[in-house]
């Protein structure tokens, strides 16, 4: 009598494919490949035919041929006769600068928030508990509509600051703020180390003094920990660490002779400075108290989730209360806010494409938008926008997982 | 002791006093206040900036909603009522409010239909939603589909009739079958439900929407906050299935299945919605055989639904991974088979610790849907971006539409989401 675990001998027969838990999953899977084969087959078929058709092909020779619209907001030369592809890189930057700077100011935002909420002071506890849940309940569109509308209806066009008696001034006589934008004034340099006419090298030249200020400010700091490690005396870092930043910069700034250029009424609108045109301001705005409302919770969530244990212990050690929050709260709550903080940020990068809506010219309003419907070819500018979104995607959750493989917990 | 104390002292009080009050810095609403708003002197200038806020923000708002006028009918009649004074002009609300709940070319003298649909949404919702109410409803919830479609749309009865008939055979040879294997039953449902469709689809006449009880409305034509309601519960709830699916088919151990949907998922969650909403209005008739003219409402449904369950596929594959690995195993030596161990016993506790993310999710889509008004159908934002902001009577009023969309938006989702908290301290078995 054989053991009841030995597999049934004999030769193979049809039904174990369904029956037999060894062959099962081969079965399954063939199954899945023939009817995924056939689908992208029909698609592949109806795509032929239906192009055939309309006589068009599948080609990306638009991308070279002049685009023929404007762009106002724009962070690089472009003009109506630049090609399709310029007009997508203009795209893609705008879409950047939005994305980066609502992050910026969302984080902001959602930290502040965040922690008022958890506040001992009752008032101002509810009141960002009313922020957080006015602002995640309603669609962001409806957000960036009402914000964009009400700057232009309720901000003054450039005609109401002329005039001896203005109806409207400028703010400290620098910022002038019209229903076409927001007027700064614009940095520039009047002695540029690089070529002439390239602003870009200047510029470049102060980022690279800022990261040198950065490591300079790290191996100050690495040096003061060997110290108190060697010695138990730690010596105060404050003023090298400012010197290393602000000095450097300033001499740098000072050679390159760093000048305003401040915007002035001249004719019908105003010229000079930085133009920050009034659909960047509605979507930036919107975003950043929108997805400030998701942060809030998130950076809420993380404290909390830091046991009060820990920051007894910490005190029990002798800790300051600065140092229980930078060493003991801060690196076990940060744990648990930043991959749900980094998400937020591909949500806003995500969000950014609303853009359409109130008319900022970022990739879907340049590619998706103009360029698809004066060209025709939908198929090659959708499959273009998704490509775009998804290696940003895939580069951001690519950086996540590698931050929390370096913050995961390590069990022995 | 006693003797020398009596001795010393003149007078000894022999009854306890009644207890004194606490000082008046340590009761009541001072020491409320002393402790919540002003405990230290950042806390009090905070207290103060936030009164600043919130009295400026009632200080404008206030009056311009009590002054508000309801019953004009364009603005320049609000403002000459007004008479220069702050006040919103509501009216835009009353006099357009059929516009902004079913857009401007459902039939007016149909509204009743919709309306009625909206009603018994909550009748069909409330045995799903909560647990208590006699589960014999479920019979109406699983009807609602068909009711709704007919009300809605109109046309000939035949149509949500073949319908259920084709899903009720479908139940049935899945019910014969199932004993044997899930799988079986599964495909054999579908099969048969097909049939049916098929055959039945060629019994009806041509023509029968003429002659119909209730009259047919395209789906063109649906709008207004109706369409927002419409592709909400439409695409959550067939989301919810094919976010299990592919859940299960992320975790399953055949490598094929696997990496078709970990494809599907992450390309989905990598792109904005939008991009798959121009798919849906430009690019998924080339999808379909030519000639056959699919309505811009199903491409979009079935695109927002394709977005919708790839996020909560993520949601409920966090459930399944937050299960110990002891509930597989003893499903696996109870002898059960995948799909026994997956309905009685994984699913079950998987998808109740998924419920507040999928809750967000479906949170998240509902104003999601406003998106569709960038592809130019007529939602409630689509209604007062376009038709809206254009009539000359209503030119130049923004805040009173906008606040209104805004608080329809408000009040679902802030109902759902407190709904979704009483849930889950309902369903806590735990115990803590």
């Amino acid at each position: 009598m054989s053991a009841i675990t030995d597999p049934p001998q004999g030769s193979f027969r049809l039904s174990m494919l369904i029956n037999d838990t060894r062959y099962r999953s081969y079965t399954f899977q063939a199954l899945a490949a023939i009817v995924l084969a056939l689908c992208l087959g029909f698609f592949y078929a109806n795509v032929s035919t239906n192009l055939a058709a309309a006589g068009l092909n599948i080609s990306y020779d638009f991308l070279g041929s002049p685009a023929g619209y404007d762009i106002n907001q724009r962070l690089i030369e472009y003009d109506s006769q630049s090609s399709n592809a310029r007009a997508a890189v203009v795209g893609i930057l705008n879409t950047l600068l939005v994305a980066f700077l609502a992050c910026v100011t969302a984080t902001v935002f959602g930290v502040l928030a965040g922690v008022l909420r958890l506040s001992n002071n009752w008032l101002v506890s509810k009141l960002m508990a009313f922020y957080v849940e006015i602002f995640r309940n309603i669609p962001v569109l409806i957000w960036i509509l009402i914000i964009f509308t009400i700057m232009i209806a309720v901000l003054p066009g450039p005609r109401a600051f002329r005039g001896d008696e203005p109806e409207a001034r400028m703010l400290l006589d620098l910022f002038a703020f019209t229903n076409r934008g927001v007027y700064t004034p614009g940095p520039y340099f009047t002695r540029g180390l690089g070529l002439e006419g390239n602003g870009g090298i200047n510029w470049l030249i102060v980022l690279g003094v800022l990261v040198a200020s950065f490591f300079g400010t790290r191996a100050v700091t690495a040096r003061a920990n060997a110290t108190q490690e060697a010695t138990g005396i730690r010596p105060n870092t404050l003023w090298t660490n400012l010197a290393i930043w602000f000095l450097p910069v300033i001499v740098l700034l000072f050679v390159l002779g760093l000048k305003w250029d401040i915007p002035e009424l001249k004719g019908f609108n105003f010229a000079g400075g930085i133009k920050v045109g009034g659909p960047l301001i509605a979507l930036w705005f919107a975003l950043s108290i929108y997805t400030g409302a998701f942060i809030a919770e998130n950076v809420r969530a993380g404290i909390q989730a830091v046991s009060k244990g820990q920051t007894e212990a910490a005190g029990a050690l002798g800790l300051r209360p600065g140092r229980i929050m930078s060493l003991v709260v801060l690196p076990q709550a940060l744990r648990v806010i930043i991959p749900p903080l980094i998400s937020q940020y591909l949500n806003i990068t995500k969000n950014s494409s609303l853009a359409i809506a109130v008319g900022y010219a970022d990739i879907t309003a340049t590619l998706g938008g103009i360029t698809l419907n004066q060209t025709g070819r939908a198929i090659e500018c959708v499959l273009l926008l998704m490509l775009f979104y998804l290696t940003i995607s895939l580069l951001i959750s690519t950086f996540m997982n590698i931050y929390n493989n370096s913050v995961k917990l390590k069990e022995r | 002791m006693s003797d020398t104390q009596a001795h010393m002292a003149a007078f000894v009080r022999t009854e306890t006093l009644p207890q004194l009050d606490p000082p008046v810095t340590e009761r009541g609403i001072v020491k409320w206040m002393r402790e919540n708003l002003f405990s230290s002197i950042p806390n009090g200038i905070l207290t103060l900036a936030a009164f600043a806020v919130i009295y400026s923000i009632l200080s404008s708002a206030l009056p311009w909603i009590l002054n508000g006028v309801w019953t004009t009918s364009s603005l320049s009649e609000c403002r000459e009522v007004l008479e220069g004074a702050t006040g919103a002009c509501f009216s835009v609300l009353t006099e357009r409010w059929n516009q902004l709940m079913f857009g401007f070319v459902y039939p007016s003298d149909q509204y009743w239909r919709p309306t009625l649909a909206f009603v018994l949404l909550f009748v069909a919702a409330a045995p799903v939603m909560f647990f208590d109410l006699p589960r014999k409803l479920l019979i109406f919830t699983a009807l609602f589909p068909f009711i709704a479609y007919y009300l809605i749309w109109g046309g000939t009865i035949l149509v949500p009739i073949l319908a259920l008939v084709g899903v009720v055979a479908g139940v049935m040879v899945y019910r014969q079958l199932v004993a044997g294997s899930f799988a079986m039953g599964f495909f054999g449902g579908v099969v048969a439900a097909v049939v049916v469709w098929a055959i039945g689809g060629l019994l009806i006449p041509d023509g029968a929407n003429d002659t119909a009880a209730l009259q047919a409305v395209p789906s063109r034509d649906l709008g207004g906050f109706m369409l927002n309601m419409m592709l909400g519960v439409v695409c959550v709830s067939l989301s919810i299935p094919l976010g299990i699916a592919l859940a299960l088919g992320r975790q399953s151990s055949m490598p094929l299945i696997k990496w078709i949907c970990v494809i599907f998922i992450e390309f989905i969650r990598g792109v904005p919605l939008i991009t798959l909403l121009f798919v849906a209005s430009v690019m998924l008739a080339y999808l379909f055989p030519p000639g056959t003219t699919t309505d811009l409402f199903l491409r979009v449904v079935i695109m927002i639904t394709m977005f919708s369950s790839a996020y909560i596929a993520e949601v409920i594959r966090g459930g399944l991974a937050a299960l110990p690995k002891g509930q597989y195993e003893a499903a696996d030596s109870l002898g059960l088979d995948y799909a026994q161990a997956m309905r009685l016993i994984i699913l079950p506790q998987a998808l109740k610790i998924s419920i507040p993310g999928i809750v967000n999710i479906a949170v998240g889509l509902f104003k999601d849907t406003t998106l569709v008004s960038v592809i130019s159908m007529f939602d409630v934002v689509g209604m007062i971006r376009g038709p809206l902001s254009a009539a000359t009577e209503w030119n130049g009023i923004y805040w009173e539409l906008y606040g209104f969309a805004a608080l329809l938006f408000f009040v679902v989702c802030y109902g759902i989401s407190q709904y979704s908290q009483w849930l889950e301290r309902r369903l806590a078995t735990d115990h803590r």
